[in-house]
């Protein structure tokens, strides 16, 4: 009796043989214009990755330098002034030119048209703009780094910044707003092509993750940027007019300024983690071959939270002199948040139970995901209670939760991403080797730069400074820190290397290297070509359609015994 | 997934030269193009919504100094203003209607009537803020309230003090002026907000009449005049708040009420 096994979908494979097609996105024309004149959503998607990746390592100077002073106690390498600058720069830079627009605006741009069976977004020549509108952004951002910097923080915080800051507050201001507007266009575009440019068949819960996910952002996107929008142009006016909004001595208030900052900048969190939700869930159904768990709960949870995500922006201001029933209200519904989050983890765990799981580079790079965005969710739960947060309020133990939210979530998934669809965006695969490096010392560089700030914010110490001198004992934790930003730096400047290498010699990819589901692998070549598809495709099935065979097979076994026993008993009788 | 059908050059089966290669027929354009519309309005609601809330929280915090400033403001310009603003709506309604029936030279008369009355609007508020000029009311620049406060006066040593009839607290005199230079901010912020989408709502009009004018549009394809008449329709709304905000609500207290 021979017990007959299904053929398992053999995982990550590069398929012997493969060839990059004749004309696809990448040749179909040459120059410099061709590229600074065009309104393919992928050519677009490209532009933005080379933005983006310079303003990161940019941002990641200055974290270096933040970290290298707080390396000793006293404020030894640069003034008080100087580290003020460096911080703002580095909140600034990696907010708005890079986690903002990380996922939606690259790997967003490329993917959506194509997983949706569209030819490009709704509207290409503002896709077009609004990477030039981050463009000059990005230019007078570098402007004032380049003049001296600001020294308000990435906050700008009223009246700090209309009364009392030196420095160029009015210029960076301006590169903000056009950074916001940048993102509201991309979010217009996203909206209105979700809706309207679907192939057919492709039906709301046919749609992949990833592209709630992104629907879920760009809500937010056109929401609540205008309001921060407002908030730092009424800024710019009590600078430069000294018309009292903010200024107490002017007759403003500035707590007014905290909530209308926050009404944005605290859904923005969200618009840096649900994309980067989405495309854990690609990859985790992907790399466990089997059918993502809960899939409508996954997509409803998205929503939960750019919902929700408009009502907690008050648990930044506990201590600010907000009222003490609208600090309840507001640590409440934080708590609630934590629900449609919770939703989504859970599924993704029970996705991999029984799972053939494969761990490849993207892979390793979401299960960091996994357990990082666990550690800064549970901290941001406990930083949403009242109490705690008195005490920890504007401690490096706020610092720690948001950058494990930040980096450890949003730059993880974006690494993932980066990897998972390499392939299909070069048509070549990169060493396996050294991303599974990069990611471990990802990982663990930033467990070892974030961790110890837990500890030295709970026993104290305050974000923003540059001498602990009184508090020599913090060192130690720092020193920690300090260490592992070097590990972490290294895991980030590895890709920038294996990756380019990867463009001219690395193995041609094939369609589907992951044998993954989805029109982007299965329908498109690699890289794709101008319009995406030969044909318009129809979709007749759900997304994730992965057969799960370690389960198919170990059922069949069971059964055919059951059902095979009591025949091969009487054939011995 | 399967692969059939619907050849991809873009202009299969509806061959209307104005079809963007991304969509498949005129009216997939169509309502993507108006849900993009829809999308900007939402944000440009949003955009305002944040200095409406930002007057709120100054309305209830210096209630009677707003109230004050309110009445001085000129109600019957405004008044004028708004059916004047009202009527460009109209006329913008009957552009869009126009456009949809093909009516060419109907189709540029609104426009041009939507653009003079546009630019009536204009005039009359840049008439009120050289009047706030003349009377020394820009905060920042040559702020002076010399008015005093309709709502009783405080004398050293009196027994009471007014209290607000907002927030129940002790109504401050001394900071009187400064609140009132609260107003005339957001008066000048959100009126000017408003006057400069009305500018760059003028500069598109006018592409679009030259446009119209070149026989663009047809019944087929209006979109861009639909979507224009959609902001040029939320600009509008946008003064029907701003008019009672800061024009009418209080204001019978200079009208002899109390």
């Amino acid at each position: 009796m021979t017990v007959q096994t299904n053929p398992i979908d053999q995982m990550p494979r590069i398929v012997e043989g493969a060839t990059i097609p004749e004309k696809h996105y990448f040749n179909v024309e040459y120059g410099v214009l061709s590229w600074l004149l065009t309104k393919d959503h992928k050519r677009i998607a490209i532009l933005y990755l080379i933005s983006i990746s310079i303003f990161f390592f940019v941002g990641g100077l200055f974290a270096a330098l933040i970290r290298l002073e707080l390396l000793t106690p006293r404020g030894d390498l640069v003034s008080s002034e100087v580290y003020n600058r460096a911080f703002t720069a580095h909140g600034a830079v990696m907010i708005f030119l890079f986690l903002i627009p990380s996922i939606p605006a690259t790997f967003g741009n490329f993917l959506i048209p194509i997983m949706i069976g569209a030819r490009d977004l709704a509207f290409p020549r503002l896709n077009l703009v609004s990477w030039y509108i981050y463009s000059l952004s990005a230019t007078l951002f570098v402007t004032v780094v380049v003049l001296g910097g600001v020294d308000t923080g990435w906050t700008f915080y009223a009246p700090l910044s209309t009364s009392f800051a030196n420095g160029y507050v009015v210029l960076t201001i301006i590169a903000a707003f056009f950074a916001g507007f940048s993102s509201i266009f991309t979010g217009i575009n996203f909206i209105a092509t979700i809706h309207k440019m679907r192939a057919p068949g492709m039906t709301w819960f046919r749609l992949p993750l990833y592209v709630w996910g992104h629907y879920a952002a760009s809500l937010i996107m056109i929401i609540g940027t205008p309001v921060v929008a407002i908030a730092l142009v009424l800024v710019v006016i009590e600078r430069v007019f000294r018309v009292g909004i903010f200024d107490p001595a002017l007759g403003g208030d500035p707590v007014l300024f905290e909530h209308l900052f926050w009404f944005y900048s605290h859904p923005a969190v969200y618009v840096m983690i649900l994309p980067g939700m989405g495309v854990v869930s690609e990859i985790i159904t992907c790399f466990s071959r089997k059918r993502i768990f809960g899939y409508k709960f996954i997509a409803f949870s998205s929503m939960a939270i750019a919902l929700l995500g408009f009502l907690v922006w008050g648990h930044h201001m506990y201590v600010s002199g907000q009222s003490i029933y609208a600090g309840m209200l507001f640590s409440l519904i934080t708590y609630v948040v934590a629900i449609p989050s919770a939703i989504k983890v859970f599924n993704w765990t029970a996705t991999l139970y029984k799972g053939r799981i494969y761990m490849q580079t993207p892979m390793l790079y979401v299960m960091a995901f996994m357990g990082l965005f666990v550690i800064g969710g549970i901290t941001g739960v406990l930083l949403a209670s009242l109490a705690a947060d008195v005490h920890l309020h504007d401690t490096y133990f706020v610092v720690s939760h948001f950058h494990y939210v930040m980096v450890g979530s949003a730059t993880t998934a974006y690494m993932a991403a980066l990897h998972f669809w390499w392939p299909k965006i070069t048509g070549r695969m990169y060493s396996e080797m050294w991303g599974r490096i990069s990611a471990i010392m990802i990982f663990v560089g930033f467990n070892l730069t974030f961790f110890p700030q837990f500890v030295v914010g709970y026993l104290g110490m305050p974000r923003r400074y540059h001498d602990y001198s009184f508090a020599p004992e913090w060192q130690i934790w720092n020193v920690m820190s300090t260490m592992g930003s070097s590990v972490l730096a290294i895991g980030f400047l590895l890709p920038l290397f294996y990756l380019t290498y990867s463009l001219f010699y690395g193995k041609v990819a094939g369609p589907n290297p992951w044998g993954a589901k989805g029109l982007e692998w299965e329908e498109t070549t690699s890289p794709p070509s101008q319009f995406n598809f030969e044909k318009t495709p129809i979709v007749t099935q759900e997304a994730y359609d992965y057969k799960t065979p370690a389960r198919d097979v170990s059922y069949q076994t069971a059964s055919q015994k059951t059902i095979n026993t009591p025949a091969v008993e009487a054939g011995n009788i | 997934m399967s692969v059939a059908g619907h050849a991809l050059d873009g202009h299969s089966g509806n061959h209307h030269p104005e079809i963007r290669h991304q969509f498949d027929d005129l009216t997939q354009q169509h309502e993507t193009y108006t849900l993009g519309m829809w999308a900007f309005v939402v944000q440009e609601i949003m955009f305002f919504s944040g200095m409406i809330m930002a007057y709120f929280v100054f309305r209830y915090k210096f209630f009677e100094a707003f109230v004050d400033a309110s009445n001085h403001l000129n109600i019957y310009m405004s008044t004028f203003n708004t059916v004047v603003l009202l009527g460009s709506s109209f006329t913008m309604a009957l552009a869009v209607r126009a456009a949809q029936l093909g009516q060419k030279d109907r189709l540029v008369q609104f426009m041009v009537a939507t653009l003079l009355l546009g630019g009536v609007f204009l005039g009359v508020k840049g008439y009120e803020y050289n009047d706030k000029y003349q009377n020394n009311l820009i905060p920042g620049y040559n702020f002076e309230w010399t008015t005093s406060s309709s709502f009783g006066t405080y004398s050293e040593g009196a027994d009471h003090v007014p209290l607000s009839a907002s927030s129940g607290a002790p109504i401050n005199y001394a900071d009187f002026e400064t609140q009132v230079s609260v107003f005339y901010g957001f008066y000048f912020i959100l009126t000017g907000f408003h006057a400069l989408h009305m500018v760059v709502g003028a500069g598109i009009i006018l592409v679009l009449m030259w446009l119209s004018w070149k026989d663009h549009f047809s019944p087929e394809y209006y979109v861009p005049i639909e979507m224009f008449g959609l902001y040029w329709h939320f600009v509008d709304i946008v003064w029907i708040f701003l008019f009672p905000l800061f024009y009418l609500i209080d204001r019978y207290h200079s009208l002899g009420g109390h």
